[in-house]
């Protein structure tokens, strides 16, 4: 529900706050063939592919969501600097209100994960970005890294306004029947309700090591999943797999299960609750 | 769950030298204009529009015309397919008289909404659209309805020589009907949309499909209505905003593609 702007307005009128756009890359992708999505015990494995219609196509989705004043993150997904800039700065063009560097992907070859795992890659890609452009830039990390305490300082020293964490957690199913995987490429990222303690941590380990703002993403499906991220150290939240969960009015859902709870516990701002759980 | 159940292929019919029947076990409810999403291991998972119900077997009918469904198409009896669904709305068949028209491989979806009609005592008329008179199928099924059924052909072979259009707008001017229900190519259900005036209409809408959950948004139109969940059938006064409708399609990355 993040690839053109009819959806994505749609979301935002759902009671999202802002929309990150589906990862543009430099040229179309198709994507991985199917199956590209399943729902297993406690999450939805997918590996998708980074399909996208590339960045000059991509310009009408955005000016069509401006103006519908929602506001937009770009995300973006390049294999070195060079593609990020020049991504970002068209972007930009396009109107964005931010840009979220898409350092995470951990099933694409090239891309995502493998670039997000490299502290040197990190460090160059997230100031080259910053330097070519005005607007916040926010560096979404993976979970299935080993440094990605080392990884968020590099994105804070190199400038980052932001991080996002977490992207997928790379895993497979296997179909006892046929006794193969069953994504068509074989290893995706898992997503939703598993994922959340996973998210949680990353969060909490990367708001004890950095000052900048921190977006918690990973399996949040109500409102208590939120606050348990604000608590850990996140500042906002990200949500999509809540979607297929609840339906798309997940975001009005969650909004009034935050609301709820805050009035239950006497608290007035958000700001009152954010990192409370830090050492 | 969403989760392929894999099941075994328990017959398999020819209805003509390019469009194959699969049926398999599926208990589950299915209405006709609903979709599964079928797993042909080792190769794709695609959406196909239920074209037989019964209450323990499902059926799919199919023309090879791409990757995915020549492989479908070599498949024999016996052999192992994934199955989700059903999905989406439906058609909801319902009115005093209804006009069911069919283009091409849509005929396979109109022809399961006909025997629900027909079963509900709806009187029918149908109309099947093919480009000459071999890519014909499922005539005798209607026929055994006792259902009126008219033919149109591109080069004139069977029936009515032209389009299905042309055909339709005959129709409407020799009978009353209350309700258009259509599948088949989408610039062929936008005429159709134009002609039916005050008469209420459903139409089946084709888009490339990855998840089939909702999820994704690879097959959305208008304002964020998704074909794999608020679809594949679209009410009248829900197409006329959709400004996609018989304009553009998304290929796989999403870029715009015009009819």
């Amino acid at each position: 529900m993040d690839e053109d702007a009819g959806s994505m307005s749609r979301v935002f009128n759902s009671g999202a706050g802002a929309i990150v756009t589906k990862s543009i890359g430099i040229k179309p992708r198709e994507g991985y063939s199917n199956p590209t999505v399943v729902e297993l015990g406690h999450g939805i494995l997918n590996a998708m592919g980074l399909p996208n219609p590339g960045i000059d196509e991509f310009e009408d989705e955005i000016k069509n969501l401006k103006k519908a004043k929602v506001p937009v993150i770009g995300s973006i997904f390049g294999s070195n600097s060079y593609e990020f800039v020049k991504l970002a700065e068209k972007m930009q063009s396009y109107g964005t209100d931010a840009i979220e560097l898409n350092m995470s992907c951990p099933h694409a070859k090239g891309y995502g994960q493998e670039i997000g795992s490299d502290p040197k890659l990190v460090k160059e890609i997230t100031s080259n970005v910053k330097n070519s452009t005005k607007i916040p830039i926010f560096v979404k990390l993976s979970p299935n890294i080993m440094n990605l305490i080392e990884i968020a300082k590099e994105a804070e020293k190199a400038g980052a306004d932001g991080i996002v964490a977490i992207n997928t957690v790379k895993a497979m199913k296997i179909d006892l029947d046929l006794k193969m995987p069953v994504l068509s490429n074989k290893i995706g990222g898992y997503s939703g309700k598993a994922i959340k303690p996973i998210g949680i941590r990353c969060v909490y380990e990367i708001a004890n090591n950095v000052k900048i703002p921190i977006i918690g993403v990973g399996g949040i499906t109500t409102g208590e999943d939120a606050i348990e991220y604000f608590m850990a150290g996140a500042s906002a939240v990200q949500i999509g797999s809540a979607v297929y969960y609840r339906g798309i009015d997940a975001f009005k859902q969650i909004l009034n299960e935050i609301e709820t709870w805050m009035k239950n516990h006497r608290y007035k701002e958000l700001s009152e609750i954010i990192g409370v759980a830090k050492k | 769950m969403n989760y392929p159940k894999i099941t075994r292929i328990v017959r398999i019919t020819k209805e003509n030298p390019e469009v194959k029947t699969i049926y398999f076990e599926n208990d589950e409810k299915a209405k006709p204009g609903q979709f599964f999403m079928i797993w042909i291991p080792g190769n794709d998972e695609i959406p196909m529009s239920v074209s037989f119900i019964d209450k323990k077997i499902k059926g799919i009918t199919f023309k090879k015309v791409g990757d995915a469904t020549k492989s479908l198409f070599n498949l024999k009896e016996g052999q192992k397919i994934g199955i989700r669904g059903p999905f989406g709305n439906g058609f909801k068949i319902k009115g005093k008289k209804i006009l069911f028209i069919a283009g091409g491989t849509g005929i396979a979806t109109i022809t399961a909404a006909v025997e629900e009609a027909i079963r509900n005592n709806i009187s029918s008329t149908v109309i099947f659209g093919v480009k000459t008179k071999n890519e014909l199928f499922f005539e005798e099924r209607i026929k055994k309805l006792g259902t009126e059924i008219l033919i149109s052909t591109d080069d004139g072979s069977k029936g009515y020589k032209g389009y299905a259009t042309d055909l339709a707008k005959q129709t409407l001017k020799e009978q009353k009907f209350d309700q258009i229900i259509t599948c088949g190519p989408e610039i062929m259900m936008k005429k159709l949309f134009d002609l039916s005036k005050n008469i209420s209409l459903q139409a089946s809408l084709e888009r490339f499909m990855k998840c089939g959950m909702g999820l994704c948004g690879q097959c959305t139109v208008g304002n964020g209505l998704r074909v794999c969940v608020e679809g594949p059938v679209f009410d009248k006064n829900v197409l006329k905003d959709i400004e996609d409708f018989g304009k553009f399609k998304r290929d796989a990355s999403g870029r715009k593609v015009k009819f």
